[in-house]
């Protein structure tokens, strides 16, 4: 479920370490089992499979979410600097340093090759300015997991006024992201 | 130039105020090339990290500059240190299955000369040129990707 809702939001979710944590400590179980079962045993190419399937899904997890840092990199490190105590945090600590990184890799080149060669009053660029942002609008799929009643959904032209609607358990919609981001983060919906 | 020009603009001449403002939007539309064109040259230098691997071909690291290779380097270790971080004690490299698995033992065929080559259960295999052989899916990933090996679809 993390690994579609991550891959259909336009926006990087809150990080998940402890399903990380459990499915990486399920590979390194499985195939510590595979290490110790007989060879030519029909069970071991059904768990390879599954080892393997298993290992696609999670890198493709991270790799989506490590390009929506690199991508937005200004932008997630300044809603993880403004965010406040008890809010959940998008980034996993390795993730943090990583955009960290990134982030003053990118600016020492920019500034060694063109920014320190530029007359005085050019020589800062706001990164956070210049890169976009995540589109927060884009429509998105969804399933609803648990009955919604009364979402705002905002008019999308002049001549409509904005509306309520109730989503249904079970029922599919195409919506913007930006009406339904809190509901994806409760798991009330899952996007496909 | 552009400090001059305040200088100028502080001193009371109204008159050149407008070019003033020009001239700023031009250096600024500049600037915004420059780094437009630097930075997507970056992005594409990123990209060469997932398709190619660490080691990048010399024709490849000709066309880059000093800096760019620096950024590149520093680019790979900063990735390196977190597939470690992830997963079990060796980590995991995050630029393997890139596609969905569909079978296990995929046909190969090799492209070039690579010499032996190791499968999980001892036993070695002889990569020579145009040598067709039926291995494990994983092994045969990275080697697809380098160009020694050739997916075989039948």
């Amino acid at each position: 479920q993390a690994w579609l809702n991550e891959k259909f939001a336009p926006e990087l979710l809150e990080s998940k370490p402890e399903i990380i944590e459990c499915v990486v400590e399920q590979l390194d179980h499985m195939e510590a089992n595979l290490k110790r079962a007989k060879r030519g045993d029909l069970k071991v190419s059904v768990h390879r499979m599954e080892i393997e399937r298993i290992r696609y899904v999670l890198s493709s997890y991270l790799r989506c979410r490590l390009v929506k840092i690199e991508k937005f990199f200004p932008h997630v490190l300044e809603k993880e600097k403004s965010r406040a105590e008890g809010e959940p945090s998008i980034l996993s600590p390795e993730e943090f340093a990583f955009a960290k990184e990134y982030m003053a890799n990118t600016e020492t080149y920019l500034k060694n090759v063109a920014l320190k060669h530029m007359p005085p009053n050019l020589q800062k660029v706001s990164l956070l300015r210049s890169v976009p942002k995540p589109n927060l609008d884009s429509f998105v799929f969804l399933r609803v997991l648990e009955r919604q009643e009364n979402i705002l959904v905002e008019p999308e032209t002049d001549e409509q006024r904005e509306y309520t609607i109730d989503l249904e358990e079970g029922s599919q919609h195409l919506i913007r992201y930006r009406t339904i981001a809190p509901l994806v983060a409760s798991g009330a919906v899952q996007l496909i | 130039r552009g400090s001059s020009s305040r200088s100028e603009a502080k001193s009371g001449r109204t008159d050149l105020i407008f070019l003033i403002r020009f001239r700023h939007c031009c250096l600024l539309r500049n600037q915004r090339c420059v780094l437009a064109y630097l930075y997507d040259r970056l992005l594409r230098i990123r990209a060469l990290r997932w398709e190619y691997g660490s080691v990048l071909p010399n024709t490849i690291q000709f066309h880059m500059s000093a800096e760019e290779v620096e950024w590149f380097n520093r680019y790979k270790k900063s990735l390196a240190t977190y597939m470690r971080s992830v997963g079990g004690e060796e980590g995991l490299d995050l630029t393997q299955d890139i596609k969905p698995p569909k079978s296990l033992y995929i046909e190969v065929r090799c492209l070039r000369d690579y010499g032996e080559f190791e499968i999980d259960d001892g036993t070695t295999v002889l990569l020579k040129k145009n040598s067709q052989h039926f291995l494990p899916r994983w092994k045969c990933e990275q080697l697809i990707r380098q160009g020694v090996l050739e997916h075989i679809l039948s």
